[in-house]
Formats: structure tokens, sequence, C-alpha cells
């Protein structure tokens, strides 16, 4: 079934324009304030255990996802993070090309569930799978608490 | 289909500003409800999560956000959304998992993060209307409802002081409740008159505050309470929805027809002829303080244009024939709007399994109803529930 | 939550402690939107641009449809014609706003309310602004006319239509 009227002359036919407006601040929650104070203030990663499930979460959690008990045992991560997959972005979020493409990552560290997504400060062409980085971070005190406290990932 | 009980409930304090992201709120939520049922999440089979825009939060499809909070990970998982309404919803799409017979045991989660939205919750209220019809006129949400409110008192001739009294009976009631944001053991009709006009005829005290928070319901099978030997299951025993038009400026205003229709098809489940006297006390939603009365009417539980009159008479308090509102609403507790499930389905169960606490109706309750209601003031959901 | 349960969880944040001292992330997305209009709000909207409302039909249900809608939604099936309805009406309901959008108080209060227009179906209408009434003279019931911007001024919208205000004597 089709309209019987139906507008041929395109001309006539009219669209209107409007912005969805909003504005946001989100808490980091009780388990991100005390990751990002850590980053903040000692520069350290923290991830979060769970004794039962033998699991340890990060981005930290105050819960455990597979038996949604609470986690108190809060460790630094060790050593260096391996790569695990790369994406070369040649356009921004608003679709413009940056001077350089950037290089982004997947990170994760041994014996850890979760890592992070961040930028790999290393050229495409040497951004493989397998490659071992450390966190670069901002100087301690120009820190804010934020995932941009660090700057980047570096072998 | 099969019976369908609830056997736990949990719910986090209502703030204005909570410190917990929205996962966090369904953890704690969730956690409490499984803890009250003595379960843990490998006993469910499936979860429901409700929210309503994903605007307040600001983290578009927030389901997905935190399904992992709500146990929902490597589960069967459905996010149910019918705005306002979806309070007494996401229960009632829980008791069509069980009652199909597909699952033993569902966890509800329902969760609201108002204060991300900057500067107010209101701002992005403005989207829900026509971009063509509506918004060139730059409304507030809250002008429908002062429409809505202001077409009531003409039609039936209501006078506002009578209006005011239930804000004053349920932030009063709210006082019983551990949860309650807005909780007043003293305010008066007086205070409500005259406080600071919104919108006329909505002073600010008719309406209920913006808040963040998170509830939680465990909902099971008849066998599966039986044998996990739960000790006071509720059951469910009758559901029903019903939508109005989009074109809300093609309806009368006065009268809830849409909760009418739901409440007749819930009502017919559980075989209600009489729901004045077949039902025991209600819990119908009260984001303002005229839609309980609205509400009362569209459930039936009086005559259209007769719940001031009750509400006057104290009918409707806790000690009263018809007491409404026991958990002090949202008016008292707050409004994280789908989390305000944990002071309708929530305080069926616990009134009904005696575990209100100071808030426990003091004559024995057998049957409740509750109602929620939302999108564009034009939906409703209903559940009764019995002990 | 009862005797079992003690605890209820919940970290509450002053608007001090939100705003300065808890770690948090902002946004502010940016979302521009054209919405196409369809075949109904165009021609209502080129028909306002010309100073008229106009409705749909249904010749099934004989509803004069408003705002128009190209299907009858208790027919389920296309409706019929355009019909052209009066730029008079009858205030449904109003309310006296003292808010903006945002919440924010303002000044001067905005009248606006549902006004059904004539010659459409009963209770059919819309939302818009009332003028040259006050708060002892606007009622639910009183009958309004629409105050057209001047034609040059429209521009194919509802704001062509600055206010309904009061019939006068005559009118």
């Amino acid at each position: 079934m089709t309209f019987r009227d139906r507008t041929t002359n395109v001309d006539a036919l009219r669209s209107w324009r409007g912005d969805v407006e909003a504005d946001y601040i989100y808490t980091t929650g009780v388990a991100g304030e005390r990751f990002f104070t850590e980053l903040r203030d000692t520069g350290r990663i923290l991830a979060a255990h769970c004794e039962a499930c033998e699991r340890t979460y990060l981005p930290p959690r105050m819960y455990c996802e597979k038996c949604l008990g609470p986690l108190s045992d809060w460790r630094p991560v060790r050593g260096p993070a391996t790569v695990e997959a790369v994406t070369i972005a040649s356009v921004d979020a608003h679709g413009n090309r940056p001077p350089e493409p950037e290089v982004w990552a997947v990170l994760r560290w041994r014996g850890i569930h979760g890592g992070l997504v961040h930028r790999l400060a290393v050229p495409p062409k040497q951004a493989k799978p397998g490659l071992k980085v450390h966190p670069v971070l901002r100087p301690a005190g120009s820190r804010v608490g934020n995932i941009t406290d660090i700057l980047y990932f570096a072998p | 289909m099969r019976k369908v009980a609830c056997i736990g409930a949990g719910m986090t304090l209502f703030r204005r500003r909570l410190q917990e992201t929205p996962k966090e709120m369904c953890w704690e939520a969730a956690r409490m409800a499984l803890d009250q049922a003595g379960l843990e999440i490998g006993d469910v089979d499936a979860v429901v999560f409700g929210s309503a825009p994903d605007a307040f939060d600001g983290i578009h499809m927030k389901g997905e956000n935190v399904l992992d909070a709500c146990g929902g990970i490597g589960r069967p998982y459905v996010r149910v959304f019918t705005g306002g309404g979806t309070g007494v919803f996401s229960p009632i799409a829980a008791y069509w998992h069980v009652a199909s017979g597909l699952f033993d045991c569902v966890l509800v989660v329902n969760e609201e993060k108002m204060s991300s939205c900057q500067p107010h919750p209101q701002s992005v209220f403005g989207h829900i209307w026509d971009p063509i019809l509506d918004r060139p006129l730059k409304p507030n949400l809250v002008w429908i409802f002062a429409m809505e409110m202001n077409r009531y008192m003409t039609v039936h001739n209501v006078r506002y002081e009578d209006v005011a009294a239930v804000a004053v009976k349920n932030k009063r009631n709210a006082v019983g409740h551990p949860c309650a944001q807005l909780a007043d053991p003293h305010i008066t009709v007086e205070d409500v008159m005259n406080s600071e006009v919104m919108a006329w005829p909505v002073h600010r005290l008719d309406i209920s505050p913006p808040s963040d928070g998170a509830s939680a319901l465990v909902v099971c099978s008849e066998e599966f309470a039986r044998t996990h030997r739960i000790e006071s299951p509720v059951w469910f025993a009758g559901v029903g929805w019903n939508i109005d038009t989009t074109f809300w400026t093609d309806r009368d205003l006065y009268f809830p027809e849409y909760l009418a229709n739901a409440a007749k098809i819930a009502y017919k489940q559980a075989r209600i002829t009489d729901p004045r006297r077949q039902i025991d006390f209600a819990e119908p939603y009260d984001p303002f303080d005229y839609k309980e009365l609205h509400h009362m009417e569209g459930l039936g539980l009086c005559k259209k244009g007769e719940a001031p009159r009750l509400t006057r008479e104290g009918v409707t308090q806790r000690d009263g024939d018809l007491p409404t509102c026991p958990s002090g609403g949202l008016l008292g507790v707050g409004n994280p709007i789908a989390a305000t499930m944990g002071i309708k389905v929530g305080e069926l169960y616990l009134q009904l399994s005696g575990q209100a606490g100071q808030r426990q109706i003091p004559h024995e309750v057998r049957t409740g109803v509750t109602n929620a209601w939302g999108d564009l003031m034009q939906f409703s959901s209903v559940v009764v529930m019995r002990a | 939550m009862t005797a079992k349960e003690v605890r209820w969880p919940g970290k509450e944040l002053t608007a001090k402690e939100f705003y300065n001292k808890v770690t948090v992330t902002r946004y502010r997305p940016e979302a521009k939107f054209a919405w196409s209009a369809g075949e109904a709000m165009s021609r209502f909207l080129a028909e306002l641009q010309r100073g008229r409302l106009i409705a749909r039909s249904c010749s099934s249900c004989k509803r004069v449809l408003f705002p128009p809608r190209m299907f009858c939604e208790e027919c389920f099936r296309p409706t019929d014609a355009w019909v052209y309805v009066r730029d008079t009406g009858t205030i449904e309901t109003y309310s006296i706003s003292y808010i903006d959008l945002d919440a924010k108080r303002i000044e001067t209060p905005v009248y606006v309310g549902v006004v059904s227009v004539d010659g459409a179906s009963p209770k059919m209408g819309i939302m818009h602004y009332f003028g040259e009434v006050a708060p002892e003279t606007i009622r639910i019931g009183l009958r309004v006319k629409a105050e057209w911007k001047p034609a040059h001024e429209r521009e194919g919208s509802v704001l062509d239509i600055r206010y309904w205000r009061p019939l006068r004597r005559g009118e």
C-alpha cells in the first residue's frame, strides 16, 4: 500500500535542521577513581584481581564479571605490554586527514584479562603485533587523572 | 503459562550525584538482589536490562555498556525500553521470559545516571519532541506535564491543595526508605504551594528530582523457587501494557486511556473485576504529584475525578484503606527513571513478602498493583502481584 | 532492604566534589541533523508560509486529521484528501512557564498550550504560544485565533504563527 498523493516536484519537499545539543561530565567511578588517581599520582597502572576466578582485570573494576563478586585485591601490572593488534588511522574522528597517520594498538599484559587501547609511537611500518612496549606518561605534575595522562606507548 | 515469582530485590541509594559509573551502579544493585535471594550469578539463566534514553547517561547503546555488570556475559541478554515506562516494563519482560518456559531464573537490572548530563537532564529531554512541530517552540518537558495537570484539574474542578497533598504524603512516606533522596517528615501542603512555580500549575515540589540510581530483581519459575527453598516468593498475578498516539495534541489529556487499557489486560489475567475491593495497595507512578491521582483513576482504583477526595480523606495514607505509594514514591525516594523499578515492582515485592521494615503497611496486604508511565506521556506498563 | 541486608550501596557526591574533586572525563557530542519533512509535513510547512493551516481527511473514518499525515493510524490505510482548516480554535489546556529549555529561570513567563483547530476533528490540534493574555484572562475553553507573521517574514515553520490570541469582537 502506498500513498495516493505523492509529491513529484522535489522543490516542494522540505527538510528541517536541528542540532542535538548535549554536554556531559562522566565520573570515572569507584574503581576508575582509584585507577586514575594512582596513574596521576604514582604513574602506576593498576589491575584488580578476583581470587575465586583467578582473573586479573584491566581496566580494573569493582566486580568480577564472571562471578559478580566484589574485587578488593588491586595490583600494578608488571613488565612490558605486548601489541596484539594495530590500525593505522589516516582520518580523524571528523573525517579530516592528520598530517601524519596515527598508529593505534590493542595492548595486553601477561596474566591480565583485558588491556588498553592507546597510541603507539612507532612508524606505521614497524607497528606489528608482538612488539613489546612501555607507557610514556605526562610529567608527574601535569597529570590530571585521565587516560591521556598516558601520552603513548613506545618500544 | 507458568507461574512466575519475584524472589529478590536490590537497589542503590537514589541521589542527585553518585560517584559510581552506570556499570558500577548496575553491579551494586544486581549483587544485592542476588544476595537477598541467596543466589549466585551462576543460577541465573538470562538477564533483562532496562534504561530510559541513552542521552541521560551520555552513552550510546548503554545496554551494551553495562552488560558485564549485570551478569550478561555469555547469557541471553536483552535491553527493553519504553521510556519512563521501563521501570515496570522490564519486570514484565522478565515475566514472559519465565512464563513462556524458556528460562527458570532471570535477573532484571534497571539503571539511570542523570547527573552526567549538563547543565541539567532537562536539556536532553528537549530532543524527544517532534523536530518540526514542537522543537521550534523551545519546549521544556515540564510544559507537557503542566498542560496535562491543568487539563485534569480543570475538567474535574480539582483544588491545587489536594494535588499538593500527594507530594506531602509521599515525601513523608519516604522517611522510612533507606535510599530516599527527598524524604521530609515535616513537609506541609503550604510548603508545596509556596514553592517556586516552574510551569504553572507545576511548582518545584510537585516534581520528583532527577537522580542517579540502579535497582535489580530476581524473577523465577515456581519450580525454581521450590527447589531453591525460597521462603517468601511473591507472584506475578497479571501484566499489561498499552500505548496511545504520539500526536499528543490530538488526545484529551484529562484521562490516561492507555493506562486503563493496560490495566484491563493485567486485571483480566489476575481475575480482578473490582480493583478498588480486590486490590489492597498501589504504587502508581508518581513523577509528579498529579500523576498519582491520574494513575489511580487510570488503574480503576476509583472513579474519574475521585482520587483527590480519597487523598484528602486519608484513604491513601500508609494506614488507610488503600495505601498508595507506601515506598515514598518518585516524589520522595527519587526519580532515576528506569531504576524506579526498585520502588514500584520492588516495593510490591517487599510489602507482599513482609520485608518493607519501617514502611510495612500495618494491616495485612495480599494484592498490590503498580504502573509506570512514559514515552511521550502515552504509554503505561502495569503489574499486579500477590503474596 | 531487609534484616538480612543492611548496606545500601552508592557513594554520594556533593556538587563541589562532582565538579572539583573526583576524576572525570568530559564530552560534548556534535550531533547535527537534517530531517526530511516527508509528504505531509512538507505541504504543511508550505501552507504555513502562505498563512494557512492544512489537514488530511480519511474517507473511511471521516476524520479530518490535524496535524496532517499520509496514513490514518486508526483505519491503517492512506488518507484521501487535503483539507484546509481554519486558523481559529479553542484552548484545550495551557501552562505559564517560568523556565526555559535547560530549566533555567526566565523573567518574562511564556504562555503555552494546546489549541484544537476549527475544521479538524474534535480535540485535534497543535502546541503553540498564546499572546495578548494574562494569568487572569487565559482559560481552558477560550476561543483563539492565530496571529501570523507578515507574509515576507514567513519561512515555512510553526513559528510563522507568532502566537494565538483571544478572538476579537466580530471574528
